[in-house]
């Protein structure tokens, strides 16, 4: 496997792992407004704050490491993503800092505020849309080089059905996985009266969620022809994906083993995510940054990939302690210590 | 238009380096000093010490979430303003980029264990444990965030063909000449800015209400680090002064006012430039440029003229480079006096004049940060990476970037009305005596709030 292959798929896991935990935080953040506004935020805000307040940073992180790395694999989209993107990446940053520093406000500062709560709620549900405008843009079609200037065409963009089921799916996509972690967390903290309102909303999310993929299936189909004829030969793995939906909405229907059930969606997110990152190779920006041509020197690369199996041995020792401390001690999640 | 891009690009970068850098710093140096404070209580048993590094802990999860923030901004800010530079430099420098992502990863996890773990264990040193990997984890960031910028300065560890690098080694351009002495002066700089914030704080406390043992033991230890990292310090600068003077003699050249190459060269403070660029009211020490530069009262300084007009940076540094100097020696005679007057018996280092400059001396080497970073920036002019690729050729061509300037400059506005608000409401009404009484002789709740 060459180096550059090797790149683009460590950038692809931890992609998935900001989609993951992101999704959980950008989930809650929503759940929180809304459980406010419907008063019913004394059932679920504690155990929201409990999971999220130790591991709001290392979410962030995630994020960082996947945007340092793919500048760093593959200059060239350096060059065009940030000329292109300026804008809409702007806004994300924007947004990411006022939910991250407003979280810290209200959570070791002064008490609660509904403003805060509507701007935390709110930003979880426009980071991802203005963040999958990259996605949308990585099909190609939206980019124009002119006298050895990028710029977004954004009429194109803001008018293209790709996009907007993009952002769609991206939505309903993060409402299903937070409320099915946040059922499996309420689960192991055996706090039934949360249990029972984020089972609701998880299940509430699975239909849009499984629309809104078809939808964008069906989009692409027509806006690129030679990533979705990709992805109909990666037919089993968007099969498996949909399968392990199936498994998840039958558990949570059944009202028992809430964790498999989260892992059944962390598998149908695996499956279709990395589905859809196979069928879109070899392009990182259709049709003007391929893996191979756009790669960093082969000196880079390698040390790059060193530095990142050493990040790794020190990271993912930190983590597990993490998860021990945080996720799966049971008396911490209860809420005793 | 194109001129305006690249100012506008120029501004944006500056104003979110400018504000990042403040909780940057804060972020390498408390952690240090809290797990200090928390060692010395543990050692001694001694509450009050405990007490700091919970409160000193508190304050510093609210500069931590800016930092984390505006972090995350300057790294997409790289490659959406600079993205020819991101384009070329990215092939020699993403390594260290790369590296200090997972410095930072590794801070972040155990930030969250020290912050939710007071009182879990039964053995207090565990939970002091948990402190080092945030310091080692924000030091290290430090490190190799400044090993990029010190490639900036002195570019090597790469061949140019056809205008594209080759031959690239990521290890040498990340060791490169300017790397020692600037990662040297970054750590203690940040360690000196945070000993003296801290002792700011506790001299505020005391004047504006009265002094408890408390206070004086945070005084007495603040002030004894804020002296032996303002020492070390200096030291690091006298490095930095003589790396200039071997390798980018232009910028200690622009900082001097030192025009001509010349032996016996004679340093300039203060001062101000007439209309034909002679320095005017200034004060000249003799032959101590040269020794600041080479060590040597007869050493021979280059002088600016050796290099052409176009690669010359403005000759405005050397105010930057004044007001940092003075500013580092300052706190250097703050702290000496303090612990002189705590020393002598018969004296009082408690004095509100004492008080005061103590007072003033934080916010003063916040500046100093400020100040120093500017001329760092400032004095390689026109270059971005010297000698290879000026600042114009690497800016965005977007036209919006004017738009995002602005939008910038309104977060930055809101986010640090908002934490200086959220900090003075965290301590106003909860002062340390009472949170004494209720933490320690009891000692069963935490701290999780």
């Amino acid at each position: 496997m060459s180096y550059e292959l090797v790149g683009i798929t460590v950038l692809w896991i931890f992609l998935y792992g900001y989609l993951i935990v992101a999704s959980i935080d950008f989930g809650a953040g929503f759940f929180a407004f809304y459980a406010r506004m419907t008063k019913k935020d004394h059932v679920i805000n504690q155990l929201i704050a409990r999971y999220l307040s130790p591991v709001w940073e290392v979410t962030n992180v995630f994020f960082v490491f996947f945007f340092v790395g793919i500048v760093g694999f593959f200059p060239e989209t350096a060059y065009y993503y940030g000329t292109a993107m300026l804008v809409p990446a702007s806004f994300a940053i924007i947004l990411l800092a006022i939910r991250g520093s407003f979280y810290a406000f209200e959570n070791y500062g002064t008490k609660q505020s509904t403003v805060y709560t509507f701007l935390y709620g709110a930003s979880g549900l426009l980071i991802p849309a203005s963040l999958s405008i990259a996605l949308t843009v990585s099909e190609g079609g939206f980019i124009k080089e002119e006298n050895g200037s990028v710029s977004l065409k954004y009429m194109e963009l803001f008018t293209s059905p790709l996009s907007w089921s993009i952002v769609a799916l991206s939505i309903v996509s993060i409402l299903f996985i937070s409320a099915t972690f946040l059922a499996f967390y309420a689960a192991r903290a055996k706090d039934l009266p949360a249990l029972k309102l984020v089972r609701t909303f998880a299940m509430f999310w699975s239909t849009p969620t499984i629309i809104a993929a078809l939808t964008t299936f069906i989009v692409l189909s027509q806006h690129n022809e030679r990533h979705y004829e990709n992805m109909l030969d990666l037919w089993w793995m968007f099969g498996l994906s949909v399968g392990f939906f199936l498994i998840a909405v039958w558990l949570l229907y059944r009202q028992k083993h809430y964790g498999l059930a989260f892992i059944s969606v962390m598998m149908q997110f695996l499956f279709a995510f990395f589905g859809y990152g196979i069928g879109h190779y070899p392009y990182l920006l259709d049709p003007y940054i391929s893996i191979h041509e756009g790669a960093t020197h082969a000196s880079m690369g390698i040390a790059l990939v060193a530095a990142f199996i050493g990040g790794l041995l020190l990271l993912i020792p930190s983590l597990i302690l993490l998860m021990k401390l945080f996720l799966f001690d049971a008396e911490y999640v209860k809420g005793r210590k | 238009m194109e001129l305006d891009t690249v100012l506008m690009s120029r501004l944006l970068t500056a104003m979110t380096l400018g504000f990042h850098i403040i909780f940057a710093t804060l972020g390498v140096g408390i952690p240090l000093m809290i797990s200090i404070a928390e060692f010395i209580g543990i050692k001694k048993n001694d509450p009050h010490y405990k007490l700091l590094a919970r409160r000193w802990t508190r304050g510093f999860i609210i500069t931590v979430a800016v930092g984390v923030v505006t972090g995350t901004a300057i790294g997409l800010q790289l490659s959406l303003v600079w993205p020819n530079f991101m384009q070329v430099a990215g092939n020699v420098i993403s390594l260290p980029l790369f590296m200090e992502v997972f410095a930072f990863f590794f801070e972040a996890i155990f930030l969250g264990i020290y912050l939710y773990t007071w009182d879990r264990f039964n053995n207090q040193y565990i939970h002091w444990f948990f402190s080092l990997p945030i310091i080692i984890g924000g030091g290290f960031s430090a490190v190799f965030i400044t090993t990029v910028n010190a490639f900036m300065n002195t570019p090597q560890g790469f061949e140019i063909q056809n205008g594209t690098f080759s031959a690239v080694n990521p290890l040498a351009a990340m060791l490169n000449p300017a790397t020692p002495t600037k990662v040297f002066h970054v750590l203690t700089s940040a360690y000196v800015t945070c000993a003296a914030i801290l002792a700011a704080i506790t001299a505020v406390m005391i004047l504006k209400r009265k002094m408890t043992d408390y206070h004086k033991k945070a005084l007495r230890l603040t002030m004894t680090l804020t002296f032996l990292f303002a020492l070390l310090t200096a030291l690091a600068g006298d490095f930095s002064a003589k790396f200039l003077a071997d390798h980018q003699a232009e910028k200690l050249a622009a900082a001097e006012w030192h025009f001509e190459t010349e032996q016996n060269a004679d340093l300039i403070l203060f001062g101000w430039l007439n209309e034909d660029n002679e320095p005017t009211g200034e004060i000249r020490l003799p032959g101590f440029l040269s020794f600041l530069a080479h060590g040597d009262f007869n050493a021979e300084v280059t002088g600016l003229e050796a290099f052409p007009e176009d690669e010359q940076p403005p000759l405005w540094v050397h105010y930057m480079f004044d007001l940092m100097v003075t500013i580092g020696f300052l706190l250097l005679g703050i702290a000496l006096l303090y612990l002189l007057l705590a020393k002598m018996k018969k004296w009082n280092e408690h004095n509100k004049g004492m008080l005061y400059l103590i007072a003033l001396s934080g916010p003063l080497a916040m500046l100093a940060i400020e100040f120093g970073w500017i001329y760092a920036e400032e004095g390689r002019q026109p270059w971005i990476i010297r000698g290879y690729m000026t600042v114009e050729e690497a800016a965005t061509s977007s036209p919006y970037v004017t738009h995002m300037f602005f939008l910038f400059l309104a977060l930055y506005i809101v986010l640090g009305t908002l934490c200086v608000i959220t900090l003075r409401k965290l301590f106003r009404n909860n002062p340390a005596e009472e949170e004494l009484e209720k933490h320690y002789p009891s000692f069963k709740k935490g701290d999780n709030e």
